[in-house]
C-alpha cells in the first residue's frame, strides 16, 4: 500500500499545531482566563476569554512560522512576519485607537513585544533564506535560531578577553569622567552609583563563585552584616551608640574597614562548619544562612530596631569636609562644608558625585585585588580547587582552609559594599536584604561569565542599569528581569562573555590555532 | 494533662504542615535525582497550584450547591492537571536545553523562572492577599482539659486535618506504587541511575524526565490546595519560603531518596511547629535552617540518603 507522505507530514504538522494550542490553552485558561477580583465580602471571578484566545492564536502563528522555517519556507515566514510586524508597529504609532479596536489586546507593551518578535522572525528567516542554509533544525524553543550567533559571541568573548586591558582602560576612563559629561543629571548619576555598587558586589562574589567555585546563594548576608555593622557605628540613631551615650556617629572612613572585618568574620564563622559540603548543599545552606541573618535582623529589636531599621546614617566626608548642607548646628559642629572650603556654590549633586567616586574606587580596589590575587599561591589554589578538589587534596592543598579564605575575603568585600550601601541610602532595614538580592548578584556573576571581570560590568549594566532606566515599566520590570535571565542562560549557558583561554597548552599554540581555524 | 494535650495539638499541626512540605519535597528530590539540578522554581509551582485551586473553588462556588466531597475531588483533579501543565512547560522551555550545561547555568535559569513566575502571577492576579472562607468545617473533640489558668482547653481534630492526613497518605501510597511497580517508575529509576544506558535500552529519556516534572508538579499542586484550605489565603509570594523549606526537607531526608523526602517533610513540619509552640515564634525559620546545617555537618547525605562517593 502506498503511503501518502505528504498526507502523513501534513497530519504531523496539524498534530503539532494542535498540541501547541492545547498546551497554551491549558496554561492560560486557569490563571489568565480567570481573574480573581476582590469584591466586598469575598472574591469573585472575571472571565478574560479574549486574552486566552489571543494567547492561543499567537502561539499557533508562532509555532506555524517555526514549522515553516523548519521545512525551508523562509520567504513565506519572512513576508508574513514582516506584514504582522508592520501592522503591529503601524497600529502602535499611527492611530492606535482605530486599529486597537480590531485587535484583541490592549496592553501596548505586549504589542511592542509581539512586534519585535515578528520582526525578529522576519529578519531571521530572511537571512536564512538568503544564505539558503538549513543549519540546525529549529526547535520549538525558538532560541536555536541564535545558534549561529553563538559562535559569533564566542569570537566576541575571545576578542574581549584578548584586549581586556584596552577595554578595561576605556571603561575606566569613561567611568572616571562620567559625572562631568554633559547631559548627566542626578538621576543618571544615581543609576551610575547603583550599577557600580552591583559591579563591586559582583566582583566580590566572583572571588567566591568564579575563582573558588563555591556556590553562594546567601551573599546578601554579608552585605547585610556590613551594612548593619556600619550603621550601628556611624548613625547617631543607632541603639549601640545610644547605649554608650555617644551623640555622634563615627566617620565613614573608620567604620568601613571595620564593617568589612565584621563581614569577613561572619563569613569565616559560617564557612567553618559548612565548607566541607558539596556544591549544591553549600548553596542551600548559604541560602538558609542568608534567611537566618534577615530573620535575626528583623527580630533582634534591641540592637537592630527590627523592621523600623536604622536611619540618619551620614554620607562620607571628603578629607574632613562635609558635602551636605548644614542641617543641624549641633551634630556637625567640627565639620566644615566642602563648598565653603573650595569657595564654590553649594550643589546638591556634590554628595552624589562623592559617593560615585567612593564606590568607583572601592570597586576598582576589589578588581585590582582579584586580578593580583589570582597570581598568588592562594589564588591559584582557589582556581585549582574549583577545577578538581581531589587532585588538589592529593597535591597537599588543604581544601577547607583554602575555601575558607575565599569565603572570608569574598564576604569582606560584600561587607565593604554593604557599608557603602548604608551610607548611600542613609537608612538600613531588613527589607533590603532579601534573597532576591543574592539572586541578582549571583545572576550578574553567572550571566557575565564565570571569572570574567568585564563580564560582571556588562551584566550589571544589563541587569541593573537598563531596568533602572526603564522604571516607567515598573510592574513589568521584574517579569522581564526573570525572563531575560532565562533567555540569556539558554542562549549562552556559560555566560555572556565566557571564554577560557588555557594558560598552558600541551602542544604548541600553532596546533591549537589550526584546530580553532578548522572549527570556524 | 494539659501538657500532653498541648503537645498533641502541636503534633497534629506539625503533621499537617509536614504533609505540605513532604509533597513539595518529593518534586525537588525526584528532579534532583534524575537530572541533578535544584529546581528552584518548584516553590512557584506550588504557589501556582494554590492559585489554581482557588480559581476552581470559585468556579464551583459560582456553580453552587455541589456535594462537598465531590467538589473537593473536582478541585483536586483540576488543580493537579492544570498545575502539571506548568510543570511540564517549565521543563520543556527552560531546562531541557540546559541538560549537560554547567550546573550553575541550570540553577540560574531556575531562579530566573522563579522570579518570572512570581511576577507573572502578580501581574495577572494582583499583589493582594486572596482570602477564601473555610470550606471544610467541623471537628471532633479528642482531649478536653484545663490549662494552667484554669480555662477550658480543648484539643480537637478537625475534619480538614483528617482530610489532609488521609489525602497525603493515599497520595503517598499511589505514588510509591507508581515508582516501585509500574513501567513508568522503572524507567524513572533507570534514568536516575544512568541516563545514557537507559536510553540505549530503549527508554525515552526525554519523556521520562517530562513525566517526572509532571508528577512533581501535580504533587506540589496538592500541597497548594492543602495550603489554601489550611490557611484560607494565598498570594504570589507564598512559594518562596515554603519552597525553600521543602527543599530543606528534601536535603534533610537525603536528596534523591523518596521516602527521605516524606520523612524530611514531616520532620521539618514538626520542628517548625514545636519550636514555635514551645520556644519562640519569630525564630522558627532560623530553627529549621539550623537543623539543616547540623544535619549536613554530621550526616551530609541526609537521613536516608545513600553516600555519594566521588571516584576519580
Amino acid at each position: 500500500m502506498a503511503v501518502d507522505r505528504a498526507l502523513v507530514r501534513r497530519r504531523g504538522i496539524l498534530i503539532e499545531l494542535g498540541a501547541t494550542a492545547l498546551v497554551v490553552f491549558a496554561l492560560t485558561i486557569s490563571l489568565v482566563g480567570f481573574h480573581i477580583k476582590d469584591v466586598s465580602g469575598g472574591l469573585s471571578l472575571e472571565l478574560r476569554y479574549i486574552d486566552v484566545m489571543s494567547a492561543v492564536i499567537i502561539a499557533i502563528i508562532g509555532r506555524g512560522w517555526l514549522i515553516l522555517v523548519r521545512h525551508g519556507h523562509y520567504w513565506w515566514v519572512s513576508v508574513t512576519a514582516t506584514l504582522t510586524a508592520t501592522i503591529l508597529i503601524g497600529s502602535l504609532i499611527f492611530g492606535g485607537a482605530i486599529v486597537q479596536k480590531y485587535l484583541p489586546f490592549k496592553a501596548g507593551l505586549l504589542q511592542w513585544l509581539l512586534a519585535i518578535v515578528s520582526a525578529g522572525f522576519a529578519v531571521g528567516s530572511a537571512i536564512r533564506g538568503v544564505r539558503k542554509r538549513n543549519t540546525t533544525p529549529l526547535t520549538a524553543e525558538g532560541l536555536a535560531s541564535f545558534a549561529e550567533d553563538t559562535s559569533f559571541m564566542d569570537w566576541v568573548s575571545a576578542q574581549v578577553q584578548r584586549s581586556s586591558v584596552w577595554i578595561g582602560a576605556i571603561i575606566f576612563l569613561f567611568a572616571a569622567v562620567f559625572p562631568f559629561l554633559p547631559g548627566v543629571n542626578l538621576r543618571y548619576l544615581d543609576i551610575g552609583v547603583l550599577v557600580l555598587t552591583y559591579v563591586m558586589l559582583g566582583w566580590g562574589l566572583n572571588i567566591v563563585v568564579g575563582l573558588a567555585g563555591l556556590l553562594d546563594l546567601g551573599y546578601v548576608a554579608f552585605y547585610a552584616v556590613g551594612a548593619y555593622s556600619f550603621a550601628l557605628l556611624a548613625s547617631p540613631d543607632s541603639p549601640l551608640l545610644q547605649e554608650l551615650g555617644w551623640t555622634q556617629g563615627i566617620s565613614f572612613w573608620v567604620c568601613m574597614p571595620f564593617a568589612g572585618l565584621m563581614a569577613a568574620l561572619a563569613g569565616v564563622a559560617l564557612g567553618f562548619p559548612v565548607l566541607r559540603l558539596r556544591g549544591d548543599y553549600l548553596a542551600i545552606v548559604t541560602l538558609g544562612f542568608g534567611e537566618m541573618i534577615r530573620v535575626t535582623l528583623l527580630n533582634f529589636y534591641s540592637l537592630t530596631k527590627g523592621p523600623d531599621g536604622i536611619s540618619k546614617i551620614p554620607p562620607p566626608s571628603l578629607l574632613g569636609y562635609s558635602t551636605e548642607a548644614r542641617m543641624d548646628e549641633n551634630t556637625l559642629e567640627n565639620t566644615t562644608e566642602f563648598h565653603t572650603a573650595l569657595d564654590i556654590p553649594f550643589d546638591q549633586s556634590h554628595t552624589t558625585i562623592l559617593l560615585y567616586f567612593v564606590i568607583l574606587i572601592m570597586a576598582l580596589a576589589t578588581n585590582f585585588f582579584t586580578v593580583r590575587v589570582r597570581k598568588l599561591p592562594v589564588g591559584r589554589a582557589w582556581e585549582a580547587l574549583r577545577e578538581d578538589e581531589i587532585a588538589c587534596r592529593s597535591l597537599g592543598i588543604n581544601p577547607t582552609n583554602t575555601k575558607l579564605t575565599a569565603f572570608g575575603i569574598g564576604a569582606m568585600f560584600g561587607g565593604f559594599a554593604g557599608s557603602f550601601f548604608a551610607t548611600r541610602q542613609t537608612f538600613v532595614s531588613p527589607e533590603s536584604f532579601t534573597f532576591i538580592e543574592s539572586a541578582v548578584i549571583l545572576a550578574i556573576v553567572v550571566l557575565g561569565g564565570f571569572g570574567s571581570q568585564i563580564g560582571v560590568v556588562v551584566a550589571s549594566f544589563l541587569l541593573i542599569g537598563l531596568p533602572e532606566m526603564f522604571r516607567e515599566l515598573q510592574e513589568y520590570r521584574m517579569l522581564f528581569f526573570g525572563g531575560s535571565m532565562v533567555l540569556v542562560m539558554l542562549w549562552r549557558p556559560a555566560g555572556l562573555l565566557a571564554h577560557r583561554e588555557p594558560t598552558i597548552r600541551l602542544y604548541d599554540g600553532k596546533c591549537a590555532g589550526k584546530a580553532e581555524a578548522a572549527a570556524r | 494533662m494539659y501538657h500532653v494535650a498541648y503537645f498533641f495539638d502541636q503534633l497534629i499541626n506539625g503533621i499537617t504542615l509536614g504533609a505540605t512540605y513532604g509533597l513539595i519535597a518529593i518534586g525537588y528530590t525526584m528532579v534532583y535525582g534524575i537530572i541533578g539540578m535544584i529546581n528552584f522554581a518548584h516553590g512557584e509551582i506550588f504557589m501556582i497550584g494554590s492559585f489554581i485551586s482557588l480559581v476552581v473553588f470559585l468556579i464551583l462556588g459560582l456553580a453552587g450547591g455541589i456535594f462537598l466531597p465531590l467538589a473537593i475531588f473536582l478541585v483536586l483533579v483540576a488543580t493537579m492537571v492544570f498545575t502539571a501543565a506548568y510543570g511540564w512547560t517549565l521543563e520543556r522551555v527552560a531546562y531541557r536545553q540546559l541538560r549537560g550545561s554547567p550546573r550553575l547555568a541550570a540553577l540560574i535559569t531556575a531562579i530566573g523562572m522563579s522570579i518570572f513566575l512570581q511576577n507573572y502571577v502578580q501581574l495577572l492576579q494582583g499583589a493582594r492577599n486572596k482570602p477564601l472562607p473555610p470550606q471544610i468545617t467541623g471537628s471532633i473533640k479528642v482531649i478536653e482539659t484545663t490549662n494552667q489558668a484554669g480555662q477550658a482547653y480543648v484539643v480537637s481534630l478537625s475534619y480538614l486535618q483528617m482530610m489532609i492526613i488521609v489525602l497525603t497518605v493515599v497520595l503517598m501510597i499511589v505514588f510509591t506504587y507508581l515508582i516501585t511497580r509500574t513501567a513508568l517508575g522503572r524507567a524513572q529509576r533507570a534514568c536516575e541511575q544512568d541516563r545514557g544506558m537507559a536510553a540505549l535500552l530503549g527508554i525515552d529519556v526525554d519523556r521520562t524526565i517530562s513525566l517526572t516534572f509532571v508528577i512533581g508538579a501535580s504533587l506540589a499542586a496538592v500541597a497548594g490546595l492543602i495550603f489554601m484550605l489550611r490557611y484560607g489565603a494565598t498570594d504570589f509570594f507564598v512559594g518562596f519560603l515554603t519552597g525553600i523549606k521543602a527543599f530543606t526537607a528534601a536535603v534533610l531526608g537525603g536528596i534523591g531518596s523518596l521516602p527521605g523526602a516524606m520523612l524530611g517533610g514531616l520532620l521539618i513540619g514538626l520542628i517548625e511547629v514545636l519550636f514555635a509552640g514551645y520556644f519562640n515564634l519569630e525564630y522558627k525559620d532560623v530553627a529549621t535552617f539550623s537543623i539543616l546545617v547540623l544535619v549536613l555537618i554530621f550526616r551530609p547525605t541526609g537521613l536516608l540518603g545513600k553516600p555519594d562517593i566521588e571516584k576519580v
